[in-house]
Parts: C-alpha cells; structure tokens; sequence
C-alpha cells in the first residue's frame, strides 16, 4: 500500500477533516458540516470515524478499535487492518495501552486518560432527526435552543410506558446548550461521556458531519426531575469475570433458551480474567 | 459452554478467497478480459462512469468485473479510487452545441436542422431473444457513411429566438462541488444537477415516472436527446490557453415542459436538463425531468407535496453507495443496542404483568 498516504487520506483532506474537529471542539456538541470523502468501506460502516481517525493518527499512536466493545467483531477486525496497512501504526487490544481508540456502539468500561482520544462512529449524528426529517428545520432548532420537541417525544413516551423508552442512543446535553447524539451507546454509557479525561470525537460520514466534546465536559442526560435518567444494563454478574459494574451481552447458549451474561468489553473481561476474577460460567 | 468468539480475522480472509474463487466462476469458462467488457458490456461500463463520477472506461470495466457484475458495488470501487486521485484542476465548460453527434433525436419537430439521427438506439428492436448471438456468431458491420457537415444547433434555441420558452441566463459562477463541500441546504440548481447525474439510475427513474403519474406533473416533452463526444479544453497554467485533453462521450437531454403565464407576463414553455457520462439515455432524461420538478419554488409553482419535488429527499437518498452502505449496514452486529432494547422490553412487560413464565424459565 505504498502508493497511498499516511493513513490513507491526502493531507489536504485531513487538514480539512482537522479544521472541523478543531472547530468541534471548540463549540462543543455543535455538529460541523465536513466534506466528507469515499473511502473503501461502506457509508455506515464507520467511515466517519475512520476519517476522523485518519486525520488525528500520527506514526507514534497505538491504536484500537472496537465494535460493541469487542476487538474481535469482524468490522472492528476490518479497520484495525485497514489502518495497520495504511499507516502501520501499532495495534493493541488493551485500553490502556491505546492512545487512539475507535469504537462503535460503547465507551470502554476502563475509566479514559489524558492524552487518550476515542473516536465515534456515528450513523445518525442529528438527535432530532426522527422528531423532524428535514435537516433545514434540525438546523434552525439547534439555531434557536429549540429543543421542546425532544422534552416532548420523552415525556410522551412517559406518559405511555412509564419509562422513557430510549435505551440506546439516549440524547444528552452538552455544556447547557446544544442537545447532541451520543452515537448509539447504551445508555449505560452515558454517565461516562461527562468528564471524561481524554478527547471524544464524533464522526458521521455519510452525514458529513463531525462533533466533539472536549476533555471534562459537562454532558447530562435528558430526563425529568419526577422521572430521573437511570442507567440500566442486564441484572447480572458477568459469566465469565464475574463483573457486577460492565456491561453486558447476553448470550444464547442452547436451544432450551439457556442464556448466559458476558462483559461486551472483551479487554475488560480479559484483564479480568487475567487478575483471577472467574464468573459462574468460566471454564 | 459459551467460548468468546475469536478468529474474525481468519473468518474474513476466508470469506475474501472464496468471494474471488466465485468471482472467477468455473475455470473451464474463459475468463473475461477488460477490453471484452469495455467493448461488449459497454451501457454498464457507462453507468458505472456515470455513477461513479469518473470517466474511465477502461476502470469501470476493471470494477465491473472484481465487482461479479454487481454495478453498484462497481461504482462502490469507482469512487473510492477516485477519491484518492490528485486534482490538477478544472476543465473548461464542454460545448455540447459542438458535439459530433451518434444519436440526435427531437419529439417536439418532425424535422429541423442537424437532421433526425436514430444511432444505435433500441428503441425499435423487438424485444425477441437473439439466439444467434447465443451460437456466437459475429455480426456483419452496419452500413455506414460520411456524417453530414454542419451545426446540429439545439432544439431550444429555436424557441429561445421567438421568447416561447424560458431565457437559460448565462452564468459563469463556478460551480459547487459536491465531491469536495459537504452537502448543504438549500441547494442550487447547479448543485442538484451535479447531484442527480451521479445519482442512482433506478432512483432518478423512479422519481421522474412519478412525475408522469401526476405526483407534481410537469407535462414534459423530448425537445431534444444527443448522444456524442465533446472535447474537454483546459487551460494550462504554462501555456496560458485551453487546448483538448481528450474527449468524452455525453448523453444530453433538454425537456419542454408545461408552460406558465400569468396577466402580466405571457405563457412560456419551462425547461429541465439531463447531462450523463456515456451513452445513458434512461437516466438523462429521468434527470431532465426530476430537475424540472425541483424548479417548483423558482417558477412560482405551488409545492403539492410530492417527492420528485422535495429537494432534501431527493438529495439525501439519491446517491445509492450512500444509500447501500447505510442499508447494509444493518448487517453488522447491533448486540448492544439490541441487548439495551431487551432489557427495556423486558422492564415493561414486567411491570404490565406480563412475561411471567419466560422470568421464570431463566
């Protein structure tokens, strides 16, 4: 792959691509419209993540790349080689070690660092965008802090199923002014996006939008005062590290509707593991 | 006993070479050649050029045959090289009033200067299989004689001279480029345009057939279709003149379409526009006629609510990688979001009393 670019793009595209984060940054939650190119993957298969990661690797990043936590799905497999092939920088399965880290669909259960950056894959980067289809009237909203339509949709669902009924891609708050899209991450994630201390960036390709939520930002979660957000995961310990604090995945395990829970972050399950933690169902 | 699963690298190697050993099909058959594609499949070759944004033939029959046949994953190959390619530049506007013309056909006159040229339509075959062709037996060359000399001249100037048709008003604002600025609302006609010729033939003509079944009708005639090759100019920095760079095959077509008038102003036909890569007919004249349907607000037409006039559904879902990718990508795990969803489902059952027994069975 010598005849392309360090990280595949052209430097004019990442400086391009860098502007919008820059500016991502500096409105946090605001979505940045970018240029965003074709790349040899599918739209939503994380080409805005990929381009977001493209523009801030440099030769010195370990790089990571999870798809619902896991290092070992086939489209997480898919970008790491991408990447490795592209920019051969170093790859590793460990959070800590990473300095970049992509990801689709969760926030690694080890708490992040300065210095860390994670990188979202965004399918639909607009919170408002199935209250409202059109993106000239999502624009306006964001524009006017016209946000009763979302307070809507949320008590509506209260009113009901008694719950709000939003387990994945829950809207949040940023910084008491732009209401944004956390990528779908269970909401379990949520009370991570707040202050975290590494850079998150948010890149929807197909939608050619980027955001950004720098290091110790205040995110809340939409709710009620009578009805407050609650994050919620499955009500067991995981099977394999016996982890009561991750998240999990629920796994069939025979045709008699056997199941068991397992931590959908596979380092975190692994380092556990390692340490000597052994759930009900380890070997 | 549950095992993490691993080996997702191995999985998708394997997968990667049986893809190429299908591609390849039974290895008794000859292999196809790029020319044998480039020549004999040459309407997909275009659509792929057309679609794909990048006029290469020799590429796109390459990209049809990694592809199995399947043109959208060819245009999917097409536009992921050419985002990679340096930008030397722009050329100059093409002259299709000077294109050395295959195909000339007008349905608003019999006859008019420049002639009626069919060209190598299928517009009067019957549609009979051919089972010579299955012997494979060559086909004997057409006849064929010298082009006449002289301008084929456009089928809407001559309404433009009597003022029966709408002025198209010169404008040498470069245009936006979709490939390099994001996509933004509201959108020029420059910038539709440029969407819909690289939009999905199958979409343009679904839209434009909806318009002819009254969803925003616009009552469109064939003024004009040509199909022929330009020569593309630029001007190169060092010499400090435009000189030919190549050439390429257009499809045009310029639609009359209804009229509008009011006390004040008198009644005057409208236009719509198709420009396509290749020989690609079908999609150039769908192009003509989407464009006229998204002319409603500048032409003082109400909105009546119909796709083909909705600028933002039209743009947003007529690139089809976009649209494959997207669609497809339903395809890849959701555990997460759908394990989320579980234990939301399961809550509210439980508290509607339900769901009782699956409880119990855990």
């Amino acid at each position: 792959m010598t005849d392309y670019n360090f990280a595949y793009l052209d430097e004019q595209t990442k400086r391009m691509i860098r502007r919008a984060i820059l500016k991502g940054l500096a409105i946090p939650g605001y979505q940045v419209p970018f240029a965003s190119r074709e790349m040899p993957m599918p739209y939503g298969w994380g080409t805005g993540g990929v381009q977001v990661s493209a523009a801030v690797l440099t030769p010195e990043d370990t790089f990571k790349v999870i798809d619902q936590g896991a290092d070992d799905t086939t489209n997480a497999v898919s970008i790491r080689s991408f990447f490795e092939r592209t920019a051969q920088v170093a790859t590793t399965t460990a959070t800590a070690e990473a300095t970049v880290i992509q990801t689709r669909h969760r926030i690694p259960e080890a708490a992040l660092t300065e210095g860390q950056i994670l990188v979202y894959q965004v399918p639909i980067p607009e919170p408002l965008r199935f209250l409202e289809p059109r993106e000239s009237e999502t624009r306006k909203m964001h524009e006017l802090e016209e946000y009763g339509l979302m307070h809507v949709k949320l008590y509506e669902d209260i009113a009901r199923h008694g719950h709000i009924a939003t387990s994945y891609a829950y809207p949040v708050k940023v910084e008491a002014r732009y209401v944004m899209d956390p990528s779908p991450i269970p909401k379990f994630d949520n009370p991570k996006l707040g202050h975290m201390a590494a850079i998150q960036l948010f890149g929807a390709g197909r939608e050619q939008r980027i955001y950004a939520l720098p290091p110790y930002t205040q995110v809340v979660s939409l709710d009620f005062e009578d009805h407050p957000f609650e994050a919620s995961k499955a009500d067991h310990p995981c099977g394999m590290c016996g982890a009561n604090d991750s998240y999990l995945d629920e796994v069939i395990i025979d045709d008699a509707g056997g199941r068991m829970f397992v931590c959908s972050d596979t380092d975190h399950c692994e380092a556990r593991q390692a340490q000597g933690h052994r759930g009900k169902d380890a070997a | 006993m549950y095992v993490a699963v691993k080996g997702g690298e191995r999985a998708i190697e394997n997968a990667h070479a049986w893809l190429a050993e299908e591609r390849r099909g039974d290895r008794d058959v000859a292999e196809l050649s790029i020319a044998q594609i480039r020549e004999q499949l040459s309407l997909a070759v275009n659509r792929v050029m057309a679609e794909g944004s990048l006029y290469d033939p020799d590429l796109a029959a390459l990209a049809i045959k990694q592809a199995r046949g399947d043109l959208i994953e060819a245009i999917f190959l097409i536009r992921a090289y050419r985002t990679t390619l340096p930008r030397f530049g722009a050329s100059e506007p093409v002259d299709t009033g000077a294109m050395a013309c295959d195909r000339r056909i007008s349905a608003t006159f019999k006859d008019l200067p420049g002639g009626q040229v069919l060209g190598p339509t299928f517009d009067y075959t019957h549609r009979l299989l051919d089972f010579k062709l299955a012997a494979e037996g060559e086909t004997p060359a057409a006849p064929s004689r010298v082009a006449e000399p002289g301008d084929v001249p456009h089928v809407t100037e001559f309404l433009n001279r009597e003022g029966l048709i709408e002025e198209a008003v010169h404008d040498d604002t470069p245009p936006p480029d979709l490939t390099r600025e994001p996509l933004e609302m509201p959108a020029d006609r420059a910038l539709r345009l440029q969407a819909l010729t690289r939009s999905d033939e199958g979409f343009a003509l679904g839209l434009a057939y909806s318009t002819q079944r009254g969803y925003a009708r616009n009552h469109a005639f064939v003024g004009e279709l040509r199909i022929g090759t330009v020569p593309v100019e630029m001007e190169i920095p060092e010499l400090g003149f435009a000189i030919d760079i190549g050439e390429v095959t257009l499809t045009e077509c310029e639609t009359v379409n209804q009229f509008k008038g009011s006390k004040t102003e008198p009644p005057q036909f409208t236009r719509g526009y198709g420009l396509v890569f290749g020989q690609t007919e079908r999609k150039a004249i769908s192009m003509a006629l989407v464009d006229r349907a998204l002319r409603w607000e500048e032409l003082g037409e109400d909105f009546v609510g119909a796709p083909a006039q909705d600028a933002e559904f039209v743009l947003y879902h007529a690139d089809n990688i976009q649209a494959t990718g997207f669609l497809e990508h339903i395809k890849l795990p959701h555990y997460v979001d759908f394990q989320s969803e579980l234990e939301l489902v399961r809550k509210l059952r439980r508290e509607a009393g339900a769901d009782q027994v699956q409880e119990a069975a855990e």
